[in-house]
């Protein structure tokens, strides 16, 4: 979807905030929702959209003035609230309930064999390569453009480079195509690729020779280019 | 309610800290997390997968002339030799850092990072500012980071926009013969392995 989360090439954020020797989570409940978002990724709570097209999905008005984990938390709770696995009126009445009763927490439930599987398949190794019938239809070196196209769902072709001329650097293989999972429609494999855009492509004349972006494309986001 | 001490001490709490307590507690109550598991993940990242996994990568790296070229050929196999892999490094290419190329990464639409080797993300990788403006004007927020990258020195920006994760092979900075591979971990830092930075000079390590 053309939405805000598409920022690449965006004015008017200012200079990049920076923070010494910050902290991985910066209060305890960011660590919560990060947490209960992975473990619900885990369980397929999020499925077929994925936790990410619900972060996309939020109001952009909203979107820019939540943290990054204010958004996953308003994006887990959508999830949910689309699965049937909570309501809103739940959510709120339990969230009335901790605000009524300050430094209350959660009731405790503990499997610690469940907690060890979970926190060990952070470290499994799942090779994102697949297979496809679909021909490799681009080498190393071949002119490609980027195609012109406006999903309404997730896509993972940012506006900056839709319309614009690069060269194929190098293959990745065959991957799942986010677009089509998200939507619904399984994997869909496709040949991926990593392709340059010079900078004066993607900017205009005035961008400097000497920078370029290099970025992911599979293979239905691209046409031959002469 | 009573208005006591201990009401007072709480009233700061965000609407976000009360949220994800509702959300927890449905999800716990159901039965589709557990406590323990939640408290497990955290800790898994506040403690054991950060820079320093990647640090390691890139002291290897510069020691061990044939891991280098296994690391730049097949960045995922190589970096799991060392025991770092899974959730966000399903793919990891490694990108080196010559005199005359500098990478950096950024993810446009997200805030992918390869996890496995540098952790999660910091605030500034996150930020709109970073997200919009690297790839258009990426020496002016390289020059914010204190990073001026010489003209004629080509600038590759790398948008990590499917699964495939970047991290830079920094260079190794001069003076760092003779130290070891356990010392030279201390001169990569996190900000080193995106690209937004150099490595640390010897000197700065006290060397």
């Amino acid at each position: 979807m053309n939405g805000i989360h598409d920022m690449g090439g965006m004015h008017g954020f200012g200079p990049v905030p920076r923070e010494e020797d910050e902290p991985v989570f910066h209060a305890p409940w960011e660590g919560r929702v990060y947490a209960m978002a992975i473990a619900a990724g885990k369980k397929r709570l999020t499925e077929p959209v994925g936790l990410r097209a619900y972060i996309e999905g939020l109001d952009p008005a909203r979107y820019l003035a939540s943290s990054y984990y204010e958004r996953w938390m308003g994006a887990l709770e959508n999830a949910l609230i689309e699965r049937g696995i909570a309501t809103r009126e739940d959510l709120d009445r339990r969230t009335a309930q901790f605000a009524d009763n300050p430094g209350s927490q959660p009731d405790r439930r503990e499997d610690p064999e469940e907690a060890a599987k979970v926190a060990a398949s952070i470290y499994r190794h799942r090779s994102p390569q697949r297979e496809t019938d679909l021909p490799q239809r681009f080498r190393p070196g071949d002119k490609v453009r980027a195609r012109t196209i406006n999903p309404t769902g997730h896509t993972r072709l940012p506006r900056y480079i839709r319309g614009r001329v690069g060269v194929v650097d190098r293959l990745h293989g065959v991957h799942s195509f986010d677009d089509a999972r998200s939507q619904g429609r399984g994997h869909e494999p496709q040949h991926i690729y990593s392709v340059r855009f010079e900078a004066c492509e993607l900017w205009g004349d005035e961008a400097p020779e000497s920078e370029c972006v290099y970025i992911d494309m599979w293979d239905s986001y691209l046409d031959p280019e002469d | 309610m009573s208005d006591n001490h201990d009401d007072h001490e709480h009233e700061a709490e965000s609407y976000a800290s009360l949220r994800t307590r509702a959300l927890e507690s449905l999800l716990v109550e159901k039965g589709y997390i557990t406590t323990d598991a939640i408290d497990a993940l955290v800790k898994t990242y506040e403690e054991d997968i950060g820079p320093m996994n990647g640090a390691r990568v890139v002291a290897r790296a510069w020691v061990d002339p044939g891991y280098k070229a296994r690391l730049l050929e097949d960045g995922t196999e190589a970096i799991a030799e060392l025991g770092f892999q899974g959730a966000e490094g399903s793919e990891i290419v490694v990108l080196e850092n010559t005199p005359g190329v500098h990478n950096v990464v950024v993810c446009t639409l997200c805030s992918c990072y390869p996890w496995p080797v540098l952790g999660l993300p910091p605030s500034w990788y996150k930020s709109f500012a970073y997200r919009s403006r690297m790839v258009i004007e990426p020496r002016a927020v390289l020059k914010e980071f204190g990073l001026e990258v010489d003209e004629s020195t080509e600038l590759r920006v790398w948008d990590s926009n499917a699964e495939i994760r970047y991290m830079v092979l920094p260079e190794r900075p001069e003076g760092a013969e003779g130290m070891t591979e356990e010392e030279l971990s201390g001169l990569v830092t996190r900000d080193a392995m995106v690209g937004v930075a150099r490595a640390r000079l010897p000197e700065a390590v006290g060397r």
